[in-house]
């Protein structure tokens, strides 16, 4: 059974209730879900014995600009047991900035999250330590969203303080 | 005459280490706790790595890793650029491999593309990826025994890697930042003159190899510093997202080159040494051992390397040859629409990783058919193994963490991109 075939009955056998929508672009696999469920399928493909989806590589977002969800997560996992990787979608609107965390599932998440709040400012519920990743605790931007300026926004980035 | 006020309020980062458990205590004569700051310009982190330990007497209880010194932005920059100008950028990545940050691009744009490289084009850059696995394996044995107090080693291991530095000299005319690959292909062909440089190297590397080894796998000081310090278990391994090397050393049998093959990886015979030990000295048997496996694979490259093209031809997707644009009117009209307008990908995205020196180095493009992508994310496997330091670190000495640092071998070039 190839893998397209084996996660989508998985899938819509544990979760009748969600709608997802799989796409195998370039023999890529992947699951855009609503972010409502998206711990519960983590934990799901994490757990499951045939999937065993264990290795999670990359936590970013996407930022779309115009469109009408704006924001869309997207994970990268692989399978260490099947030697192949799984790609989950969620869309995050602008209005709701926010989506669960999966720290909690796969530890690795916690840097890359924090990773996609600096860059995109989507707030990550029950993360345990969120904080900007690499741009200064008092910038105010989110550099990576499309309407930050290439060459960045003069007097942002402000000088040390003095101590005394 | 105390002048420095201290803030009342403790910024993020402090908050963060003061907030971390820990159930750590110590009876000593220095018993006292204290909070040191260590980097971002420390010889011992390999760049500008800033941690930030909480003491008890020379015992770390907590620690936390800054990173962000060295973020240039190149996610930013991708997007604003087309998929061949970003070929210079993957360079300063993980610098002390550039070669195979480059293939690692150009085989994630050719995903994306759908094109793929002639196998000449192939063989080709599976020998500079091993080549550069080496020298990066080289500068990560030597400056794990220099942090560890054995200099030597990193004089001698330099010295070999010298050798591939100027082998990619003849090959590509940069030592350093090479810039090398091409989409669809790479700039140019290798020479047999390379080829027999490549073939003298291998042969006597080995030798060479052992040498330095001799200096120190039997040294009693560099073993004691090493053995039992930093472990970390297979399964906490996968949970923290290790890959690479320092996965291996935790007894996991992962390498992407036998998971997901890309290249001709399949053809190729060759071991993934794992040790179980999951110590900073497992991490260290384990690269040691790669470059052996590497100098196996080269020899096999050699051997099958077939004759025929090193670039594709594709005149919408692939820059044409300089003579041909001279001399050829359509040449030089494709030329002009990829330099000005990029070469268009459909509308789509694409996840390619390959296995780097540091662990699994990915780029996820997004295309929307422009000539620059319109999303870029860099996996840096660096990023990710500091990620562990923590855990790794509590509970050793404050040498400890040097050791401890040099074992998982980051490069902040990747790490904070």
């Amino acid at each position: 059974m190839d893998l397209k075939e084996l996660v989508t009955n998985k899938l819509m056998e544990k979760f009748p209730e969600v709608v997802f929508d799989f796409s195998d672009y370039r023999d890529q696999l992947a699951v855009t879900l609503n972010k409502k469920f998206i711990v519960e399928v983590s934990s799901f493909i994490r757990d499951d014995q045939d999937l065993q989806f264990k290795l999670c590589e990359d936590v970013t977002a996407i930022d779309w600009a115009r469109r009408k969800n704006r924001f869309t997560v997207v994970y990268h996992i692989m399978s260490l047991k099947l030697n192949s990787r799984i790609r989950l979608k969620a869309d995050v609107d602008e209005s709701d900035c926010s989506i669960d965390s999966v720290s909690s599932i796969w530890k690795t998440a916690d840097w890359h999250e924090r990773e996609t709040y600096d860059m995109y400012g989507i707030n990550f519920n029950n993360h345990p330590d969120l904080r900007r990743m690499y741009m200064p605790e008092e910038f105010e931007y989110f550099p990576l969203r499309k309407e930050f300026p290439l060459m960045g926004i003069p007097g942002s980035l402000p000088l040390p303080k003095k101590d005394n | 005459m105390d002048k420095i006020k201290r803030e009342e309020v403790p910024t993020k980062i402090l908050q963060s280490l003061i907030n971390q458990e820990t159930d750590i205590s110590v009876d000593d004569t220095l018993e006292n706790e204290m909070i040191l700051n260590m980097g971002p310009q420390h010889p011992a982190t390999h760049g500008v790595l800033r941690l930030l330990l909480r003491l008890d007497g020379e015992t770390v209880i907590a620690c936390v890793p800054e990173l962000g010194y060295l973020h240039r932005g190149y996610e930013k920059m991708a997007e604003n650029m087309t998929y061949y100008e970003f070929i210079p950028h993957t360079d300063r990545l993980d610098y002390l491999s550039p070669l195979a940050n480059n293939v690692a691009w150009v085989l994630a744009v050719e995903k994306l593309a759908g094109i793929e490289a002639p196998p000449r084009a192939q063989y080709i850059r599976m020998m500079v990826s091993e080549m550069a696995r080496i020298a990066s394996h080289l500068v990560a044995i030597g400056a794990l025994a220099m942090d560890v107090g054995a200099l030597t080693v990193f004089l001698w291991t330099l010295r070999e890697r010298e050798k591939i530095l100027d082998i990619w000299d003849i090959l590509c005319g940069a030592r350093f930042t090479n810039s090398y690959t091409r989409i669809g292909g790479v700039a140019n062909d290798a020479q047999p003159e390379v080829l027999a440089k490549v073939k003298w190297f291998i042969e006597q590397y080995e030798e060479n190899l052992d040498e330095c080894e001799r200096l120190i796998n039997t040294n009693r000081i560099f073993v004691e510093r090493m053995d039992g310090v930093g472990v970390i278990s297979g399964e906490d391994a996968i949970q923290i997202g290790f890959t690479g090397p320092n996965l291996r050393g935790s007894g996991v049998e992962f390498d992407l080159r036998r998971a997901t093959p890309y290249m001709f990886y399949n053809d190729m015979d060759f071991k993934i040494p794992v040790y179980k030990e999951g110590d900073c000295l497992a991490r260290y048997f384990v690269r040691a051992d790669e470059t052996r496996e590497s100098v196996k694979i080269i020899r096999q490259i050699l051997d099958k390397m077939p004759q025929g093209e090193t670039i594709l031809n594709n005149p919408k997707r692939v820059l044409p040859k300089k003579t041909e644009i001279y001399s050829k009117m359509e040449e030089l009209i494709h030329d002009f629409m990829i330099v000005n307008f990029g070469i268009n990908p459909p509308v789509g995205e694409a996840y390619t990783a390959v296995e780097n020196p540091k662990g699994e180095l990915g780029f996820y493009l997004v295309s929307q058919g422009e000539g620059h992508p319109w999303k870029c994310k860099i996996r840096s496997p660096s990023m990710v193994n500091l990620q562990a330091l923590p855990q790794l670190v509590k509970g050793h000495m404050i040498s400890d963490v040097v050791a401890i640092i040099g074992s998982l071998d980051p490069v902040m070039g990747e790490a904070d991109k």
